[in-house]
């Protein structure tokens, strides 16, 4: 029985719910103008896709304990993580499609999201976030704040040097940082088991002097109690904690990959063992109401409409923009 | 005591750390990381006396982990804070350039400009003492071609200080590049001239503003860093054999480039040599003498550059000597300059 209370655990579902409509609502626009023939550089939303779908409990269960003034670094997979450090959505998914009204005016795109109003950023190159979250948690604590910072990787990431560099220093520094991998199993084609040393990567907290803390099943709950210990922890002062987490990657790498490097059958089992029906039912069976529930899919779904119709009926960037914002103004001196 | 007006003589590398002191005093979210800055207050000196003075809150020696404490500074600029990184050769931006040209560099632009990145990125060039070719690289144009960095290099303690004291208060990611035979470290050897009067208190020597180091009105001679003494020299002796007077423009801003001073240089001598020890091809050099053809300046004789050739530079004296860009050589491109005819 986890130890979670409702409201928790409410927000949790309806930001996983709210994720993954997100997603279902990126693909069709996505497939615009890349049909019959794709072409990626076509239709409203150039450029690669990463969809977040499957790995929505890693997003909910770190995030829940979270405030404004703590930092998340996310990945060039970010949808999930930016919708649960409450990225507004708005601006968000007009930053997707290139608008004027994008969260950077549409400088980024949908790998390089930036809200600093939630301290919430991500970077397309892999384990690269990691640097700059050691950066915004030693500046917490260098002001004597007790706000910390979370670094989201893949499992890919973990055979990175920047991995071991900010682990090592991270842990020298005593640094109030939460580490989480999101091990879908696949760096784009290549399985985590056929290139990395170690079976979990929590493993490798040891060579770092930190905790390191395996979550097997993609549970909420669970991702939920271990994030809470360790936040705790970082807020305490003690220092940086690795947590692994097996979640999975229910899309392809990128819209438009063929997959053809997973096993037979492999996409189906993952499919049926979807984290958001699983959780509705485990919700249901803990005495939550079903008309609670749904009350949280309307909200996902209608914050997502009205994202989607914001970011479609905002205007194209003027092109002379482009050239605005490469430098930011003195403000002080 | 009369101090207001003494001369103080000073190395880049005090008054780099001199700088560096005066901001730590005067914002405390100003702090240093970087391998051996702390208790050896830097290989090249130059950040001398700031752990005694400001402690293991504000300077940090850190593991030989480049891109792990670059990309922390770029979080701790994010966040508000104005940290100096060190990185202690230029050749070793192979470790780090993902921190450096992909996050400091792109965080105001990715972020439409919500989130800044107020942070000094200082980092040792040059060779001419025989430390071969992953110890003595410029790199200038490497840097310079990224755009969303400021690159900057000080010839002389005077503009170390200034430039230091306006990259730490720039709200922008800056490069600040000191040249190793320039430094004032007993065991690399000095260039006299970049020992100057260093006046006390605060002054900024503007980023993107090149300087005349030396008025004149028959020739232009371009330099940065090291070269801008090699041009001097080159012009002090036209000046005595020649009667030739040379102007002396040091760049002192690589990125964004002042190229109006060069310009406006150039339009009045008509003759041009540009001499940078950084490699030739697609080089700082070339920019220069591309901007001046573009602006459609008539001069009187074709342009001309010295660079150090596209080789890997090489240790042995007899090699290195023979194709780092020197004095002599600048003398020769003028002389032939001077002789010849468009």
């Amino acid at each position: 029985m986890s130890k979670t209370n409702q409201p928790h655990r409410l927000w949790m579902y309806e930001n996983m719910v709210k994720s993954r409509a997100f997603e279902d609502a990126i693909k069709p626009a996505y497939l615009e103008g890349k049909t019959p023939r794709f072409n990626m550089a076509r239709g409203p939303i150039p450029g690669e896709m990463h969809l977040s779908d499957g790995q929505e409990p890693c997003a909910v269960g770190v995030c829940a304990h979270l405030r404004e003034s703590d930092t998340v670094t996310a990945t060039h997979r970010p949808h999930h993580a930016a919708i649960a450090k409450g990225v507004d959505l708005d601006r968000m998914a007009a930053e997707i499609f290139g608008r004027d009204t994008g969260l950077s005016g549409g400088r980024g795109g949908h790998m390089h999201l930036f809200d600093a109003s939630v301290n919430f950023a991500c970077s397309g190159i892999i384990a690269q976030g990691m640097g700059p979250a050691l950066g915004a948690a030693m500046a917490a604590k260098l002001r004597g704040s007790d706000a910390v910072a979370v670094a989201y990787i893949g499992e890919g990431a973990a055979n990175q040097g920047a991995f071991h560099e900010v682990m090592n220093l991270a842990s020298v520094w005593g640094a109030p940082l939460v580490i989480v991998i999101e091990d879908n199993g696949y760096g784009v084609s290549v399985s985590k088991a056929s290139c990395t040393a170690v079976s979990r990567n929590a493993d490798r907290a040891a060579a770092y002097a930190m905790p390191g803390i395996h979550i097997a099943g993609n549970d909420p709950d669970a991702i939920y109690d271990a994030a809470g210990e360790a936040i705790a922890r970082a807020r305490r002062g003690e220092g940086p904690s690795l947590i692994e987490i097996e979640t999975s990657r229910l899309e392809g790498h990128f819209m438009g990959d063929q997959e053809a490097y997973r096993p037979e059958g492999e996409k189906d089992r993952l499919k049926a063992m979807d984290p958001i029906p699983r959780y509705r039912e485990r919700l249901l069976a803990d005495g939550i109401d079903a008309a609670e529930l749904d009350a949280c899919e309307k909200h996902a779904q209608q914050a997502v409409e009205t994202a989607f119709a914001f970011a479609r009926g905002s205007a194209l960037p003027d092109p002379a923009s482009a050239f605005t914002s490469v430098f930011v103004e003195r403000t002080t001196a | 005591m009369n101090t207001a007006t003494a001369i103080r003589k000073q190395t880049i590398a005090k008054a780099m750390s001199e700088a560096l002191a005066s901001e730590m005093e005067r914002d405390p979210g100003v702090v240093v990381l970087g391998e051996d800055i702390g208790k050896l207050g830097g290989v090249f000196g130059n950040t001398g006396g700031l752990l005694e003075r400001f402690g293991t809150e504000r300077v940090f020696d850190t593991p030989i982990s480049e891109t792990g404490f670059i990309g922390a500074a770029v979080g701790m600029a994010g966040a508000g804070m104005r940290p100096v990184v060190e990185l202690m050769f230029v050749d070793f931006f192979g470790v780090c350039m993902d921190a450096i040209y992909n996050l400091a560099a792109k965080q105001a632009y990715f972020s439409g400009g919500q989130v800044s990145c107020p942070m000094v990125l200082m980092t040792s060039v040059g060779g001419g003492y025989g430390d071969a070719g992953q110890h003595s690289q410029c790199l200038y144009a490497t840097f310079g071609h990224l755009p969303g960095m400021k690159v900057v290099i000080p010839s002389n303690a005077h503009d170390a200080k200034g430039l230091m004291l306006a990259a730490i208060r720039d709200e922008n990611p800056v490069v600040f590049m000191f040249h190793k035979a320039l430094q004032g470290m007993g065991w690399l050897g000095t260039v006299a001239g970049s020992i100057t009067d260093v006046p006390d208190g605060e002054y900024e020597v503007p980023i993107g503003k090149a300087g005349v180091a030396r008025e004149g009105t028959d020739i232009t001679l371009v330099g940065l860093g090291i070269t801008v003494h090699h041009c001097l020299a080159a012009a002090d002796a036209l000046s005595r054999e020649d009667g030739v007077e040379a102007e002396v423009i040091d760049i002192r801003t690589i990125a964004p480039l002042d190229r109006e001073t060069i310009l406006a240089s150039v339009r009045k001598t008509g003759r041009v040599v540009v001499v940078d020890d950084d490699y030739l091809s697609c080089g700082l050099a070339g920019e220069v003498i591309a901007s001046i053809a573009e602006a459609g300046i008539p001069l009187a004789s074709p342009p001309q550059r010295i660079s150090h050739p596209d080789i890997p530079i090489p240790f042995s004296p007899a090699l290195e000597h023979a194709v780092l860009p020197n004095a002599e050589m600048t003398l020769a491109a003028a002389r032939q300059s001077i002789g010849e005819r468009a």
